[in-house]
């Protein structure tokens, strides 16, 4: 486990970390999320000890390891940019956390070979790292991090230099991986994507604080503000309240919006269709507020959209099914039914 | 003219597919670079290669016996010997010292961190006879100090440090502001102490850098004279350097012993700027390999 404890960073006036307290289950793939400057970094740096907290306390393990010099707080830190040893052959990469530890050779040779198998570069030991690609980079990386026991592994943006297909592929090994392993790892990431799809948990920070911890789940259902909402996932603004855009319905009637809206208790926004986008089963639809001009966007599914027959300049009656903070999501819409799959495929 | 060239180079294959007279701009492009090779031929012969020959048969004027003689006379030997050792001595003292140096100069910061910076240029700068008139002021008879190095062979390398101290510094200097702090940090992360990261990821990357610095540093000291000649003393055996050997042959009229230790000057400056250069190629191949 890793217990951060009332962490203040400032760098001049620029306050990186403001009062953070976090604790991350032994075991688990953590995700610290934010936009750039929201500390995330900072965050993840004072954990493995490579930046000191102006004030607060980092435990791991129940071990209070806020003097430690990184080399004794038993972690494994992978760079953005690999950092590394481009002098050195993989195995030599690999190796080096373990000879320095004075390990016996054939103990190095047989731990380096076993995680060169598990990060799937067996038959690249010879190899330099400029002779590597970004993701084999980034394995390596892994795996010389990896080969030191680490009780915990830290990650900093670890697929943010790689192009879009290998970061995909490397993230859903980096959780099948970690399934293997079971170090406590903490991830950061601007990408909320990434996130939902690794973590077991989320942080959001935004700003030096911790905006909300939970599972990824918790985050997008029942985010604390409209900040984790906005971060995690898209939004619709209407009437000065923040819905998700699948939580949007659209009706033609406006008797019967009125009086959906009256018994669930919220206001009907009158909108006129501007657009209608077609993306596979789904159907964006693009909306201006009639009295305010204001543009949004609801989503539909393609059943949804067909039923309602709309055409771009119809006018139509908006109620949000659930915004930020009301949990009485009534299941109005129904969802696509098997028949219409195949319809998906076109 | 390497621009001209170059486009010479990159035109001629391509010409004669596409342009309707591929031979006369072939031809064109092969006259200039015949006129270009030309030049440097003759530009390198009169100012280099030439002088040096007639440096070396000049050497031969006594015949292989008289040349080896010449080499060998106890004085010109020892005036070499010094010359080497101490050179040596102060290239080894200029790797550490410079490397040092330019990793206070780019990893620090402190007050006046600009003028210390520049002030590594100035031996370069400086006529080395004018080095020599300040370290006398300092270090010569009624030193202000009471460190009396005039006419020691601490005197030369004195001398000789303070004009090669740019050299490793230098050379140094731009390799390590490249270097990823990263890897440094990732060395930390895995266990190993400063000196161990130094030693084991920052050094093999500052080798090269430092190798051609130190060899650069060891040619220069090897041909030095302005710098030497007041503080060295000029003591034969003892503090005589080989250039200052051969400017007394010349004095006394001795011109095939002036040039024989020449000669030898020039094989030992070549021998270490080939070992430098073979050092750069194997650098360079292992780059190749890894890239």
């Amino acid at each position: 486990m890793i217990t951060v404890a009332a962490a203040h960073k400032s760098y001049g006036t620029f306050k990186a970390l403001d009062d953070v307290s976090l604790e991350i289950p032994s075991g688990s793939l953590t995700a610290l999320l934010g936009p750039s400057g929201s500390g995330k970094s900072t965050l993840l740096r004072a954990i493995a000890g490579l930046e000191d907290l102006d004030a607060g306390t980092v435990m791991i393990a129940g071990q209070d390891v806020t003097r430690l010099p990184p080399q004794r707080r038993g972690i494994g830190f992978v760079f953005q940019h690999y950092a590394a040893f481009k002098h050195m052959s993989v195995r030599d990469n690999v190796a080096f956390g373990l000879s320095i530890r004075k390990r016996p050779r054939a103990e190095i040779a047989t731990r380096v070979d076993e995680l060169l198998d598990v990060v799937g570069l067996a038959g690249f030991q010879h190899r330099y790292p400029a002779q590597l690609s970004g993701g084999q980079r980034q394995r390596m990386a892994l795996a010389r991090a990896l080969a030191v026991d680490p009780q915990v592994l830290l990650l900093d943006e670890p697929f943010g230099a790689l192009d879009a297909k290998v970061r995909d592929d490397l993230r859903r090994w980096l959780r099948r991986l970690h399934d293997e392993v079971h170090v406590t790892t903490v991830l950061v990431t601007h990408d909320q994507e990434e996130a939902l799809d690794v973590a077991d948990q989320i942080a959001v920070l935004n700003e030096g604080r911790i905006e909300q911890f939970g599972s990824p789940e918790e985050l997008y259902e029942r985010p604390a503000n409209p900040f984790v909402m906005s971060f995690l996932g898209s939004v619709s603004r209407l009437n000065g309240e923040i819905a998700r855009p699948h939580d949007l319905r659209l009706i033609r009637s406006r008797q019967q919006a009125e009086a959906e809206a009256s018994s669930a208790g919220v206001r009907v926004t009158d909108a006129t269709v501007e657009r209608l986008v077609r993306l596979g089963f789904e159907v964006r639809v693009e909306l201006r507020h009639t009295s305010t001009g204001e543009p949004f966007f609801a989503q539909l599914t393609r059943t949804e959209a067909t039923a309602l027959d709309l055409q771009v300049g119809d006018r139509v009656w908006v109620r949000p099914t659930r915004t930020l903070g009301s949990d009485q999501a009534a299941p109005v819409r129904a969802l696509p039914t098997e028949e219409e799959f195949p319809a998906l495929a076109v | 003219m390497t621009a001209v060239v170059g486009q010479g180079a990159a035109g001629s294959p391509a010409a004669p597919a596409r342009t309707p007279q591929p031979r006369s701009r072939a031809g064109w492009a092969g006259r200039v670079n015949g006129l270009t090779l030309g030049v440097v031929t003759l530009w390198l012969s009169l100012i280099v290669l030439l002088p040096l020959a007639a440096l070396t048969v000049a050497s031969f004027g006594d015949g292989w016996s008289g040349f080896w003689a010449a080499v060998t006379a106890p004085v010109a030997l020892a005036a070499l010997w010094t010359t080497v050792l101490v050179s040596a001595v102060v290239a080894v003292v200029n790797v550490v010292v410079g490397t040092l140096i330019a990793w206070v100069l780019v990893r620090d910061e402190f007050p006046g961190k600009r003028f210390v910076d520049a002030l590594i240029d100035l031996p370069f700068a400086l006529p080395t006879i004018v080095a020599s008139i300040v370290l006398l002021s300092l270090y010569g008879p009624n030193s202000p100090i009471g460190v009396e190095l005039n006419a020691t062979r601490w005197g030369l390398m004195v001398a000789l440090a303070f004009v090669t101290l740019p050299f490793v510094v230098r050379s140094v200097q731009p390799v390590l502001i490249e270097v990823d702090r990263d890897v440094e940090q990732a060395a930390a992360s895995l266990g190993a102490g400063n000196w161990t990261t130094f030693r084991r990821v920052v050094l093999p990357t500052l080798a090269p850098a430092i190798i051609s610095g130190g060899g650069l540093a060891f040619a220069r000291a090897i041909g030095e004279y302005g710098s030497v000649v007041l503080i060295g003393g000029n003591i034969p055996r003892e503090t005589q350097v080989a250039s200052q050997y051969i400017q007394q042959q010349i004095e006394i009229d001795r011109p095939v012993n002036a040039a024989a230790v020449s000669v030898a000057l020039l094989v030992i400056s070549f021998v270490t700027l080939l070992v430098l250069r073979w050092i750069a190629a194997r650098g360079q191949e292992r780059e190749e390999r890894a890239a």
